[in-house]
């Protein structure tokens, strides 16, 4: 599944409801189901807020199910990173007068198995997650 | 008491100097955007020491309400006013857990119970009866 979006805050919950309707052929739990459109809401937002900064751009949303687990990638082509290790630090915001809180990449580390995060400052950042749905049925 | 509605993602209500905001939607960086200004406006105009955010309507929330909620309460703080949520569900309870907002935030089950809770530790909780009883 590929979705592009436009940059602008309206489509973040569009964004996530539409991975959510996407992987509910896994029949996720609502707490499985509630992480994962928690973790492609923080991407999503980053990439407007820092990724284009308030400009417009595209966003690309991937979704892929590989068995029981579902790859999401969100692109963008903004500004990118510069300090990925220090971006992904909790608390850590470049935008505190937007009252933003840092936690943005750790609810992504904490909602999902795994988050790689790659960058090119003037190219974009792209935001790669998996998941694991229905550990309690595997086991 | 006070209610009004003007905004489609809030309604409100004012108990003395407590501001109780009922959130109606989803709160994610888009909903908040709207919503900061309009709870500061609330706060600066009733004057208001405490703010209590209800949470029955909220089915989702992202690290943008912790913006939200923790930015009300910086404002109020300066003043001795306290911040509280009610009504919270299972998904924005892990949410307010894994961020740690509890330790700063009060929690209640209901809006009664922390209109109640912030009376009874305030010390100008005379004051409030004269004015509100």
């Amino acid at each position: 599944m590929k979705l592009i979006i436009e940059s602008v805050s309206e489509n973040e919950s569009f964004a996530r409801t539409v991975v959510a309707a996407y992987i509910t052929r896994l029949d996720p739990t609502l707490e499985e189901l509630a992480d994962v459109k928690t973790a492609v809401s923080e991407a999503v937002t980053n990439s407007i807020i820092h990724g284009y900064n308030g400009k417009s751009g595209e966003i690309e949303i991937t979704c892929e199910i590989q068995e029981r687990e579902v790859i999401v990638r969100v692109t963008d082509t903004g500004i990118g990173i510069t300090d990925i290790k220090k971006a992904m630090e909790p608390l850590y915001t470049t935008k505190p007068e937007w009252e933003r809180s840092g936690m943005g990449f750790a609810f992504m580390e904490a909602f999902m198995d795994s988050l790689e995060v790659t960058s090119e400052p003037g190219k974009g950042t792209s935001v790669l997650m998996r998941k694991h749905i229905g550990k309690e049925q595997d086991s | 008491m006070e209610t009004q509605v003007e905004n489609k993602l809030v309604h409100y209500e004012l108990h003395g100097n407590c501001l109780v905001i009922y959130v109606t939607d989803d709160l994610d960086h888009h909903t908040v955007l709207q919503l900061r200004e309009y709870s500061d406006r609330l706060i600066d105009a009733g004057n208001m020491k405490h703010v209590i955010f209800d949470f029955t309507d909220v089915g989702f929330m992202d690290s943008s309400g912790i913006g939200l909620i923790m930015g009300r309460y910086k404002k109020v703080m300066f003043l001795g006013g306290r911040a509280a949520v009610t009504n919270v569900g299972e998904v924005v309870n892990r949410i307010f857990t894994l961020s740690g907002l509890y330790k700063i935030i009060e929690q209640y089950d209901t809006v009664e119970e922390a209109l109640e809770g912030m009376q009874k530790s305030r010390k100008e909780k005379n004051n409030y009866y004269e004015i509100n009883h």
